[in-house]
Order: C-alpha cells, then sequence, then structure tokens
C-alpha cells in the first residue's frame, strides 16, 4: 500500500479539485500509465467480464474518453473492511488509477473533511450532479432504532433514502449492504436490513462479499463507466459476470471432491496433499464468487488455495449456517439433544397410547356377547 | 425467503421438526404394538419360540426356490433398490458427516463415483417396480394410494440428491435445500406408513418364526 495512493484518494474528497474535468485517458497519461498497458488492462477486463475481443476497442475508447462521474459513498453499519479491500487492494495498479480517477465526492473514511463540512460536501455534489452520481454503500441500515448509528446527527435511513433520490443507480458494497450481512446475523440486534430492503426505484447492483473483490468492486465501476449501464444481474441482484459461476464449479480441488478425497483436518495427509476441504466446513458448493478464478491480492491466492475452507461470505446469511466449520451436509442445530428428548416424550406417550389400546381392547372383550345355541335356534 | 435462507431452515429447525416426528412416531408405533400383548397359547409348546423366531428373521432376508421363481422381477429389483438405499443413504461421505454430527461416530465411506453409480441403479430399480406393478393387473389392483406415496417418497431423495450433487438445473443452494427437504418428508411419513417395515420387519419375522417355533415345526 503505497502513501501516494491515500493522498490521491483524499485529494478527491472534495479538498483538491485537481483534474475535475480530466478524462481518463488523461488522468492515465498523467500517471505515466502507458497506452500499451492501458490496453492490456482492457484486454484483461474484456477477458474478465466474459466480453468478446472484439470489444476491446470500443471499451479503450469508451474508457478514455470518460468524464469523471460523480460517487457518493456512504457508509453504514460496517467495518470498513470493503473500503479497506478496495484501497489497500495491491500496488498501484489500472483499476485503482480507476478509482482514484471517479469523483469520490463523498466518503466517510476516505475523506478529509468531517462532520458538517463533510454533510456539506455531500450535499453539494449531490444538487450539481442530481440524477447522475453513483451512489455506492458499503453496510447494513439499522430499522430497529435509528440511535443504533448516525451520521452527523443524521440517521442511517435518512441517510440513505434522501442521497438515493437523486443517484443514477446504486452499487450496495459487501454483504452488509447487499444482504445485511454480520449485523443481519440472529438475532440480529439492531433490526439491520440492505439496500435492497429499502430501495425499489432504483437500479441497485449487489456486490456482495465479506469483503468483495476488489477487482469485482472496480469491474463493476469499469461497466459503469464504459457503457454506462448496470450489468446483467442475478436473482439476487449481483453481475453475472462475477458471480455467475459457483466456487465449487470453479475449485481447483474440485477433482478430490468428485473422487471423495477429503481432508480431515488442517493438518492431515488429505490437507497437505490438497484435497478437498469439504468436511472441514467449505461452503463453496454452495457460494456464487469470483475468488477461484480471479483470486485475491493481485492473483496471487485465495482462502481455498491457503488451505482454508469457503466461509460462504457473497451469499446472504452466510454467519447463520451453523458455524463455519459445520459441512453443509450436517444439521445446523444439535439434533443429538432434540432426539434424547424425543425419546422421552415419545415413550411416555407410547405407554399412555397403549394402555388406553389395552383398555380399548379388555372393555371390547367384556362387551362381546356369545352366540348361544338359542340364539341359533331363533 | 432467500435460498439460502431455505437452506439454514432445512438445515436446522426443518431437520429438528423431521426427526421428532420421525423419533416419536417410531417409539409410539412400537409402543402400541408390544403393548397390546398377545393371547396366552393355552396349546402345549412343542418347540422354542425364540430360536424360531430369531431363525426367521434372517432366513426372510433370503428367497426360497419357488417364490425366486414365481417372483423373479420383484425379488431382484427389491435387493437391488434395498442395498442401493443403504449404500447411497449410510456410505456417501457427506452423508456420514450427517450422522457423525448426530449420534458421534463414524465409518468408513464409499468412493464418491461408486456410491453415484449405485444411486441411477437404484433409481433404474425403482422405475422398474413402479413400471411393473402398473403393468401387471393384479399388482395394479392390489395398488392404493399409500403404495403410490410411500414409492414416491422413497425415489425423491434419490433424485433430488443425484440432481443436487450433479447441479444440474437450478442454482446450488436450492437444489441443496430441495434435497434435504425430500429427506425430511421421508422421515415424517416412514412411521405412519409401510415404510415402518424398515424397523417392523424384526418383530414380524420374529412373530412367524415364534408361532411356527411354538408347534415345533419349521417357518
Ligand atoms: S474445497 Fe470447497 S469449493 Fe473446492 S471442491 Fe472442495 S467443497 Fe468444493
Ligand atoms: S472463498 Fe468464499 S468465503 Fe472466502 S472470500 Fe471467496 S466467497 Fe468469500
Amino acid at each position: 500500500m503505497t502513501n501516494n495512493k491515500d493522498k490521491t484518494l483524499l485529494d478527491n474528497s472534495g479538498v483538491d479539485k485537481t483534474g475535475v474535468d480530466k478524462t481518463l485517458g488523461e488522468v492515465l497519461r498523467s500517471q505515466g500509465v502507458s497506452r500499451r498497458s492501458f490496453l492490456k488492462f482492457c484486454a484483461a477486463t474484456a477477458s474478465m467480464m466474459a466480453m468478446s475481443p472484439a470489444m476491446i476497442p470500443k471499451i479503450a475508447h469508451a474508457l478514455e474518453s470518460a468524464r469523471r462521474p460523480s460517487v457518493i459513498w456512504l457508509s453504514f453499519q460496517e467495518c470498513t473492511g470493503c473500503t479497506e479491500s478496495l484501497t489497500r487492494a495491491h500496488t498501484a495498479t489500472i483499476e485503482s488509477l480507476i478509482f482514484d480517477f471517479i469523483s469520490l465526492d463523498y466518503h466517510h473514511t476516505l475523506q478529509a473533511a468531517a462532520g458538517h463540512a463533510a454533510e456539506e460536501a455531500r450535499e453539494a455534489a449531490m444538487k450539481e450532479n442530481d440524477g447522475k452520481y453513483l451512489l455506492v454503500v458499503d453496510g447494513s441500515i439499522p430499522m430497529d432504532n435509528p440511535g443504533y448509528s448516525t451520521i452527523a446527527g443524521i440517521s442511517n435511513y435518512d441517510m440513505l433514502m434522501e442521497t438515493a433520490k437523486g443517484a443514477a443507480a446504486i452499487i450496495a458494497v459487501g454483504t452488509c449492504a447487499t444482504y445485511g450481512g454480520i449485523p443481519h446475523a440472529d438475532p440480529n440486534p439492531t433490526g439491520a436490513v440492505s439496500v435492497g430492503d429499502l430501495i425499489k426505484d432504483k437500479p441497485i447492483i449487489n456486490v456482495p462479499g465479506c469483503p468483495p473483490i476488489p477487482v469485482v468492486i472496480t469491474g463493476v465501476l469499469m461497466h459503469f463507466l464504459t457503457f454506462g449501464t448496470i450489468p446483467e444481474l442475478d436473482h439476487i441482484g449481483r453481475p453475472k459476470v462475477f458471480y455467475g459461476q459457483s466456487i465449487h464449479d470453479r475449485c481447483y480441488r474440485r477433482p478430490f471432491y468428485d473422487k471423495g478425497l477429503f481432508a480431515e483436518t488442517f493438518d492431515d495427509e488429505g490437507a497437505k496433499k490438497g484435497w478437498c476441504l469439504y468436511k472441514l466446513g467449505c461452503k463453496g458448493p454452495t457460494t456464487y464468487n469470483a475468488c477461484a478464478t480471479t483470486k485475491w491480492n493481485d492473483g496471487t491466492s485465495w482462502p481455498i488455495e491457503a488451505g482454508h475452507p469457503c466461509l460462504g461470505c457473497s451469499e446472504p446469511d452466510f454467519w447463520d449456517g451453523g458455524g463455519f466449520y459445520k459441512s453443509l451436509s450436517m444439521p445446523t442445530e444439535n439434533i443429538t439433544q432434540t432426539a434424547i428428548y424425543t425419546v422421552a416424550g415419545a415413550a411416555a406417550a407410547g405407554v399412555a397410547l397403549g394402555a388406553m389400546n389395552k383398555n380399548k381392547k379388555s372393555s371390547a372383550v367384556a362387551a362381546h356377547n356369545k352366540t348361544t345355541i338359542d340364539d341359533l335356534e331363533k | 425467503m432467500t435460498e439460502i435462507e431455505f437452506l439454514n431452515w432445512v438445515r436446522g429447525p426443518g431437520f429438528q421438526i423431521a426427526v421428532v416426528i420421525f423419533i416419536a412416531g417410531i417409539i409410539i408405533r412400537f409402543a402400541e404394538i408390544l403393548l397390546l400383548g398377545r393371547k396366552t397359547n393355552l396349546a402345549e409348546a412343542k418347540g422354542s419360540e425364540m430360536s424360531g423366531g430369531l431363525r426367521t428373521i434372517v432366513t426372510r432376508s433370503f428367497p426360497d426356490r419357488g417364490t425366486f421363481q414365481r417372483s423373479t422381477f420383484t425379488i431382484v429389483a427389491g435387493y437391488i433398490f434395498h442395498i442401493g438405499l443403504f449404500v447411497t443413504i449410510f456410505l456417501f461421505a457427506p452423508h456420514i458427516l450427517m450422522f457423525k454430527d448426530v449420534i458421534g461416530f463414524s465409518w468408513p465411506s464409499l468412493p464418491t463415483p461408486v456410491v453415484d453409480a449405485v444411486a441411477v441403479v437404484t433409481i433404474i430399480a425403482l422405475l422398474a417396480v413402479l413400471a411393473h406393478r402398473m403393468s401387471n393387473t393384479v399388482l395394479k389392483f392390489l395398488t392404493n394410494t399409500e403404495d403410490l406415496l410411500v414409492w414416491l417418497v422413497t425415489i425423491l431423495p434419490l433424485i433430488t440428491g443425484y440432481i443436487a450433487f450433479h447441479r444440474i438445473g437450478m442454482t446450488a443452494p436450492s437444489l441443496l435445500a430441495i434435497h434435504i427437504l425430500s429427506v425430511e418428508l421421508l422421515l415424517v411419513i416412514l412411521p405412519f406408513t409401510k415404510l415402518m417395515h424398515a424397523f417392523t420387519f424384526v418383530l414380524s419375522r420374529w412373530y412367524n418364526g415364534a408361532i411356527s417355533g411354538y408347534r415345533g415345526v419349521e417357518s
């Protein structure tokens, strides 16, 4: 992480407006990015987003001439992990330059201004770019008591609703903003809800993950910059290009799963041989995310490659799946205890029913009239 | 409800409810059968009830030659799907993990491709059994709704399990949730239908053998 990058982000916070009217192409050139590496980046992006190579010049052209979109970033009940993921991604790459390029008019964590000055910057950006700015949200919104989370005395709910009104589109970043995330975990003490739970009349792109993969965040931004539209989404609002395939279907340990070769503990022979982590609780089979293909930390590795099962962080309620180290086939409740109580209760009920049946039987026997010779002669 | 919520429900409360009904149903039915008792046999015993009973529990697992010749198909297909059910339920690694979580111990699994193949054979056998039942006039006449219901709840977990493992058609959490739900349906229905024979076969065989044993004849 370079300090330089932090500075650039801060520069975008409304304090220093240098480069506001430059196109992305100009910004990149002024940062010393060669045309060759820019085209390489466009090619990589096209392939990552499953576009044909014929799209590369179009992407390059659209991006080069794109003007800085105004972005307002709101952080609610969150841990700042999503912002960390993005800003501490890796050394200055074109992705991070693109991130720098957007006019981040308001971001609690990154902006220099605070309190009312910061709120003024937000309001100014909203007014100036009404209907055009991009709203990015991380964190969930507490609905039980607005006092659980406020910014400059404004409740998260009020700030979200007010800021969403003039937004062109909303990007919900991280599992908290997209599905409620950890604050929403059972028993959800703050009544946390997601952005999508509250806003129904704006296009919302869900970019879940705890945190999301940085290139996925920038990829979605790129798509918006390039096409001015939102990418194709799946049934829970995630861009299909990044969340179209499950971890399990792209996992390089899959051949071991298919053969039934599992690591039983974190340090056994199976673990050393790189066998499947299903028995250690891997949620890869039910998780849709791009980790297995894009990897983390500039493509260095990813959780399963590092030997840890997938937690399912890009899915709703990943916190409530019975425990990260419980396999998917295991029940999430304590069934042993349930079974013991049931045996005791049912045994008593069985004895009672048995006694009733016995009674019925003996009264039936008692009530039975034997046919006599006289009866037959009637 | 999202599909993950659905999955979490069938793995949690749903499974709990199914297990309660399953266990309570079995125990109550056994209690009823056993507590009803039997009339004292006033005839003089010509042999041992116990030895005849125990012997029959085992011998009834093997068809005698006459029966085999008369109902070859039913017996062969019956063997196949019963063994197939045993293998798919008890020898598939993820299932063993489930048992281990509930009863505290485990046993070795079969390689997944073997279980996969057995599942296919079992499904085919169950389909064949139904086709046979419906194409045979007498069997068809004897078939009632319960017979079709128990066939359905038996084959459903196999089909949904096969589809979930091969991840066909739907997103994975839904596929897995539907599979678990189909198993819960089986658990709930089992004690109250003729599927209860999975447990009562021991009693009924013993009883058959015991009658003959008491009379001193072979059952
Ligand atoms: S490690 Fe996880 S994602 Fe990979 S094959 Fe095994 S269960 Fe699937
Ligand atoms: S491997 Fe799974 S838990 Fe880990 S980051 Fe990727 S989706 Fe999230």
